[in-house]
């Protein structure tokens, strides 16, 4: 079979698997386009934003475990989808990505719409390419499929000249069926005898916690993680990341750590004799002052990629491994021996959390007439029986969601964790829509995140995605006013967003349905009508108290011991 | 603590980059950076002397061992190793000047390499340190000019950094 580049690209596609590709044409990438005209079986997604791409790609591989795929025109097309490249780079989501580059011999002469691509996004993906010849293409989008699936998991940009997809040169077609890279071998296995040696410790713990992260919803280790904790009897932690994994309603999850964790969760933390970490890279929003993190705690740590290890945060007993595997053959381990935990100790410490969880570091106002935040998220979930896939801008909104919306399964909340990105939400969510047509599909946003990829609407419009929006409105930038209140006297500088689009008309004149709820009595039903247009985008504007602040809070440069609880109190 | 990693890396365009780019995002020191192809074409070898504490010396050589294009690397520092760096070093040499150059270029065992009625060009060639002894050596005035390689390294002993 003789294809052309642009047939070439069409072919592995399919040949991998893809099903979706979520893009934005232009001039040099209308080869490929062209070729992708002539078919049917790949499904392109037009975005009304190259990042929004990047963003759909990236929700669509959080939701389903495989790679998104996303393909953009060179220059401002590669620039655009920048911020989503670095977004899955942050959070590790399998994602390639394909970029149009002006002809090969005009490369470096600032041709129009160039930019050097390969440069520009070199620090923000696992590894990128430039094809120069056409040979080369299929064995490179292998690679990038391998690469990007593979170990710990990234985004590849395959950057393709122009000339390279031009029809009227054919070559052989092969896809290899298998890659071997001599320089790029993930490891596949746990070492056993550290395993051994991580269990060993585990039985002789008097106060353990497990602390994991996005590594186990994104190796699919959830099953084997929950089967470990429940055998254990250990309490767990998860990072904003790794929500889901362990069930929000199991009975040893102490909810989410760090910055905006539970009161229970960060004291765990701090009073625990041994830290086992799954899957998590001790971010600075999870440690707080490193200095006075787990101060008297042996770290156990599993993660896929050594460079975690040992980072911010010393570490007594490394596994380097992918973590289904560690976790597996480390429950195995402890059926197999002798060995129990210390069950007095155990229940001593199970009563110290039961102690700490009797502060219900989470409540709030319930009878307040303006809507409260936190209130629309559990009312999310009431409605939906806790199984949408819920998506997420970034700010108050995130943490509210993050923390009320008990998630009992993986990958069903996604957000960007690592890098921020406001602007996630709603693409992502069209991504996963696409991956999940039959789901509930909810962005919990804020009225300035939405802002910024609010074009999507039309796209959702186009390929009839009934996603359900759902706007905490209060009229700020939320997180950034929580910091000035407390950090800079309450000089609101630059926060206020008042102004915005009446969302309702908005949101019909895009040819959906817009609604607004003002009063707490009417938050149920509001939502209810919502869900109940199966087949409808419904953008439900929830005004609620500007002044709600998320808490806990452990202030930037504190331990895990020193969190405010509510407005107005002293550390504790 | 100084420390010289060696690197064995695809022969790929932008693989250079690669690592100069990690060590700028990540804020870690590079002093010198030395680049060519070996034997095997399809493969460089890069070596690289950089500085820093045991935590950031594991950091580097964890980081560096992700990149996709890097194969093998060893930290020369910690075992037996040769370094070697060659400089040329350009020097103003007139009259009384250029018996004691002379004399100096032996004693430090380098080759005069260029002579003009006014300058002696000299080659030397041993670890970064006898070079910087030399520099030191020699009257500042009468240095004109200055190249180095940046050094090279490899292992004492039989074995050899190879796929």
């Amino acid at each position: 079979m003789e294809l052309s580049g642009g047939e070439i690209i069409v072919q592995c596609l399919r040949d991998e698997g893809v099903e979706h590709v979520f893009g934005y044409p232009g001039g040099a990438v209308l080869h490929i386009y062209d070729a992708l005209f002539k078919q049917k079986e790949l499904k392109h997604i037009l975005v009304r934003h190259e990042q929004a791409a990047g963003h759909a790609a990236d929700g669509y591989a959080r939701a389903t475990g495989k790679p998104g795929v996303v393909l953009v025109t060179s220059g401002p097309g590669a620039t655009n989808v920048v911020t989503g490249v670095a977004t899955a780079f942050m959070d590790s989501i399998p994602m390639v990505v394909l970029t149009g580059q002006v002809p090969t011999p005009v490369i470096g002469s600032d041709a129009f719409q160039e930019v050097d691509t390969v440069g520009i996004t070199r620090p923000c993906v696992k590894h990128n390419f430039l094809v120069k010849r056409l040979e080369d293409l299929a064995d490179t989008i292998k690679k990038a499929f391998y690469i990007a699936t593979t170990g710990r998991p990234g985004p590849v940009v395959i950057d393709i000249p122009k000339d390279i997809t031009d029809p009227g040169i054919k070559i052989p077609y092969h896809y290899p069926n298998k890659v071997k890279m001599r320089s790029y071998n993930p490891v596949v296995k746990g070492h056993l005898g550290q395993i051994k040696k991580a269990v060993k410790i585990l039985m002789e713990a008097e106060r353990p916690v497990f602390y994991t992260g996005g590594g186990v919803v994104l190796d699919d280790a959830a099953k084997p993680l929950t089967d470990l904790v429940d055998t254990l009897g250990f309490p767990i932690t998860q990072t904003l990341m790794g929500l889901g994994a362990y069930p929000g309603s199991g009975k040893n999850f102490l909810g989410m750590l760090g910055m905006h964790g539970t009161y229970e969760a960060n004291m765990a933390m701090h009073e625990t004799d041994v830290l086992i970490a799954v899957g998590a890279r001790f971010d600075d929003r999870v440690t707080g002052h490193v200095k006075q993190f787990c101060p008297d705690a042996t770290i156990i740590h599993v993660d896929i990629d050594p460079s975690s290890i040992s980072k911010n945060v010393r570490v007594d007993v490394p596994i380097v491994g992918p973590v289904k595997q560690v976790l597996k053959d480390m429950l195995k381990v402890v059926n197999e021996g002798d060995k129990k935990p210390k069950q007095q100790a155990l229940k001593k410490w199970w009563k110290q959390i039961d102690k700490w969880r009797a502060m219900d570091c989470m409540k709030y106002d319930k009878k307040s007439e303006l809507i409260k935040p936190q209130q629309a998220v559990e009312m999310l979930h009431k409605v939906t029986k806790g199984d949408a896939y819920v998506t997420s801008d970034v700010g108050q909104h995130q943490m509210f969601a993050a923390q009320f919306y008990r998630f009992d399964k993986p990958r069903r909340w996604i957000n960007s964790g690592g890098l921020g990105t406001m602007g996630f939400g709603l693409p992502a969510a069209i991504g996963v829509q696409m991956a999940h047509p039959k789901a509930d599909v909810a962005v919990v946003t804020g009225e300035s995140s939405i802002q910024m990829c609010i074009q999507e609407l039309a796209t959702c419009l186009q390929y009839d995605l009934p996603i359900k929006i759902i706007l905490l409105n209060n009229g700020y930038m939320g997180m950034v006013r929580q910091w000035q209140e407390f950090f800079y006297d309450s000089r609101y500088s630059q926060s206020g967003m008042s102004v915005t689009p009446d969302f309702v008309k908005l949101t019909e004149s895009y040819g959906h349905i817009g609604m607004r709820v003002e009063k707490s009595e009417d938050l149920e039903g509001a939502m209810k009508e919502a869900f109940s247009h199966k087949d409808r985008l419904v953008f439900l504007d929830v005004v609620v108290d500007p002044s709600e602040n998320v808490y806990p809070m452990i202030a930037a440069g504190k331990g895990h011991h020193e969190m405010y609880l509510s407005p107005g109190s002293e550390l504790v | 603590m100084r420390h010289i990693i060696s690197i064995l890396m695809e022969n790929e365009s932008g693989a250079l980059a690669r690592v100069a780019n990690l060590f700028t995002a990540r804020g870690y020191n590079i002093e010198s950076l030395t680049v060519a192809p070996t034997e095997d074409l399809s493969l460089s070898r890069m070596t690289l002397v950089t500085s820093g504490s045991d935590e950031i010396i594991e950091q580097i050589t964890k980081q560096l061992n992700k990149l996709v294009d890097v194969v093998k690397l060893v930290d020369l520092t910690e075992g037996g190793h040769i370094e070697r760096e060659m400089m040329l070093i350009k020097l103003r040499a007139e009259r009384t000047q250029r018996e004691e150059i002379k004399r100096l270029v032996d004693i430090f065992r380098g080759k005069i390499i260029d002579v003009t009625d006014t300058s002696y060009t000299v080659e030397l060639t041993g670890a970064a340190s006898k070079l910087n002894a030399f520099i030191e050596a020699v009257n500042e005035e009468l240095i004109i000019e200055v190249v180095r390689t940046g050094p090279s390294g490899i292992g004492r002993g039989p074995k050899g950094l190879s796929l």
